[in-house]
């Protein structure tokens, strides 16, 4: 069993379209929605959930004004300024413990929180394991980690070739739970200089952690000076594009749709896309050495 | 005034937002601009600032005297982010899931645990043509954003307006970017992906009790749900920017729309106009 993750650093460069197009590609494979604060993949796939769980994982540090003598050590020690006039902000509260620890007279005690739900969902694809991060919660990184880790029982126990997932943005820590472990990491971008410059630290990241990389431009033709830059610029540090996706509304109207673009046209943004997946499935297969 | 630009759904449109708003405000107000997307901080490459001074961002970490440790455990006992694990005589740290919060040197009987800085990312301060520019960029390979957020918020110059670029999503970075602010612009686009993620991100501006309007970018595809879901919540939509491809070909070579298309400076002064009469209103209600 082989592990896709799609990412991109910068946030609305495609890569949920394209996973769903992989999922409607791809034979033998459990889905994998990563970007727990704000999932779209069921969008695409119209899931109907199967099983649900809750995630608890955060804790918040709760004062008891009727024991706390006001002595003022809690907020001198908390790190993340999480605690004023004797009231704990549950949204600062990093849930660390170290108020509930020093408190000389045991006012403080630590409040277990749910931070969200993960789902196990059949979509006409394939099964789907995703998640819902509660608002403004923390541990989303810890949430992902509960995804791939079900994605990867699902995988196991049904005997599937490949677990897709469709990373978050960024490099933080919901990437880097996402991408830590992967077989193959799909970086999409797009030719503008805000996508050249957050593609250059993704990839930065895929390195640290030891993941082969490969490199998609997405509206490649929007800017075709920049996609030039981005080739070569990828050429240097030894990393393959294996895709360009031309600029079309196309890929809009499929998503208003709710179906991926390859089920939806065939176009030329559906036939790169089949391109991709036919080599990204034998790189897989063969071992991923990117 | 702090005004922040969030989205939920990424690449929506918020650095162009932030940074046109800023350069359209510039002869009227003292502006500032904060790039508080330190994960992926992109504002930078439409205002090309001089930067006149830099810092580094450090959490503090354990160290261990083993010297003095009697490895009791106690310390990872206490960690809530298993970042330390006590072996039979050795002390292990993983670095890069500590969140600096001290616990493990306080509930150490020995005193054998001191706080070692560790740097995670810099903050870079200078000025773009009349704009002060502050960013912060995280060290790639770095998983904790919020304390070079924090950073970035704590170097913002007093008074004037100051306008905070957002961080994509709903969880801890943005709630670290957009705390405080007087009202928060939500940019999104009418799909349904955009739709799905403006809602979260309605609600966590709800949960911080910040108010918030809609800016809607490229217009023209897509569907009218966004328009009737703003209507239902009542959320103004304060600015349409349509889809053009002469707007994304500007973008996709650095240039903010004040700049590229000047005729849009007055869109986003009236923008800001109304954003000043809706916290003012805000605040006169809140007083009576």
């Amino acid at each position: 069993m082989k592990e896709l993750v799609v990412l991109s650093g910068k946030g609305g460069t495609g890569k949920t379209s394209i996973v769903g197009s992989f999922a409607a590609l791809a034979k033998g494979k459990v889905l994998a929605d990563c970007d727990v604060d704000a999932a779209d993949l069921h969008l695409l796939l119209s899931p109907s959930v199967k099983q649900e769980s809750e995630f608890w994982s955060g804790r918040v540090a709760v004062i008891d004004e009727e024991k706390c003598t006001q002595c003022g050590l809690c907020q001198e020690l908390c790190h993340f300024k999480a605690i004023t006039d004797f009231k704990v902000d549950p949204i600062s509260c990093e849930g660390c413990g170290y108020c509930y620890h020093a408190c000389p007279v045991e006012a403080i005690t630590m409040k277990e929180s749910m931070s969200g739900h993960w789902f196990i969902s059949d979509t006409r694809y394939g099964p789907l394991v995703h998640a819902r991060l509660g608002i403004a919660q923390e541990n989303s990184g810890k949430l992902v980690a509960v995804v791939r880790q079900q994605a990867k029982q699902i995988a196991e126990e049904k005997s599937l070739d490949y677990i897709i997932s469709d990373g978050p943005p960024g490099i933080g820590c919901p990437v880097v739970s996402s991408l830590s472990g992967a077989d193959l990491a799909l970086l999409v971008t797009e030719p503008t200089l805000s996508g050249m410059h957050d593609l250059e630290r993704v990839l930065g990241v895929c390195r640290h952690f030891g993941v082969p990389a490969l490199v998609c431009i997405n509206k490649y033709d929007l800017n075709e000076e920049n996609t030039r830059q981005i080739e070569s610029n990828c050429l240097s540090q030894g990393v393959k594009v294996e895709g360009r996706i031309p600029f079309d509304n196309v890929v809009t109207r499929s998503i208003v749709q709710g179906v991926p673009v390859v089920d939806y046209s065939d176009g030329r943004v559906t036939r790169e896309i089949k391109r991709m997946w036919d080599i990204l499935s034998m790189m897989l297969r063969n071992g991923s050495k990117g | 005034m702090v005004i922040s630009v969030a989205s939920g759904k990424g690449g929506t449109g918020k650095t162009l937002v932030a940074t046109s708003l800023a350069l359209s405000l510039k002869d009227r107000e003292k502006v500032q601009l904060l790039d508080c997307d330190v994960e992926e901080p992109n504002a930078h490459l439409f205002l090309k600032p001089t930067f006149t001074h830099s810092k580094t961002v450090s959490i503090p970490i354990p160290k261990v005297d083993e010297e003095r440790c009697a490895y009791c455990g106690k310390c990872a006992e206490a960690c809530h982010f298993n970042a330390i694990a006590v072996m039979k005589e050795k002390v292990l740290i993983f670095r890069e899931l500590c969140h600096g919060c001290g616990v493990c040197s306080y509930v150490c009987p020995e005193s054998a645990i001191s706080e070692d800085g560790r740097e995670i990312g810099v903050v870079e301060l200078g000025y773009s043509d009349g704009v002060r520019f502050v960013q912060g960029t995280l060290i790639v390979g770095e998983p904790i954003a919020p304390p070079v957020i924090r950073e970035v918020k704590e170097s913002a110059g007093r008074g004037g307006i100051v306008i905070i670029d957002v961080p994509p999503g709903t969880s801890c970075p943005v709630v670290e970017a957009v705390k405080g602010s007087d009202f928060c612009i939500l940019v999104t686009e009418p799909t349904p992906f955009g739709l799905n993620d403006l809602a979260l991100a309605v609600e966590t501006m709800r949960e911080l009790d910040i108010p918030c309007g809609v800016i809607l970018n490229r217009a023209g595809v897509g569907n009218g749900k966004v328009e009737e879901y703003c209507k239902k919540e009542g959320i103004p939509i304060l600015l349409t920017i349509p889809l053009d491809t002469e707007i994304a070909r500007l973008y996709s070579r650095g240039i903010t729309l004040a700049e590229g298309m000047p005729e849009w400076k007055e869109h986003f002064l009236a923008l800001f106009n109304r954003i000043r009469e809706i916290t003012n209103e805000r605040i006169s209600s809140a007083k009576r």
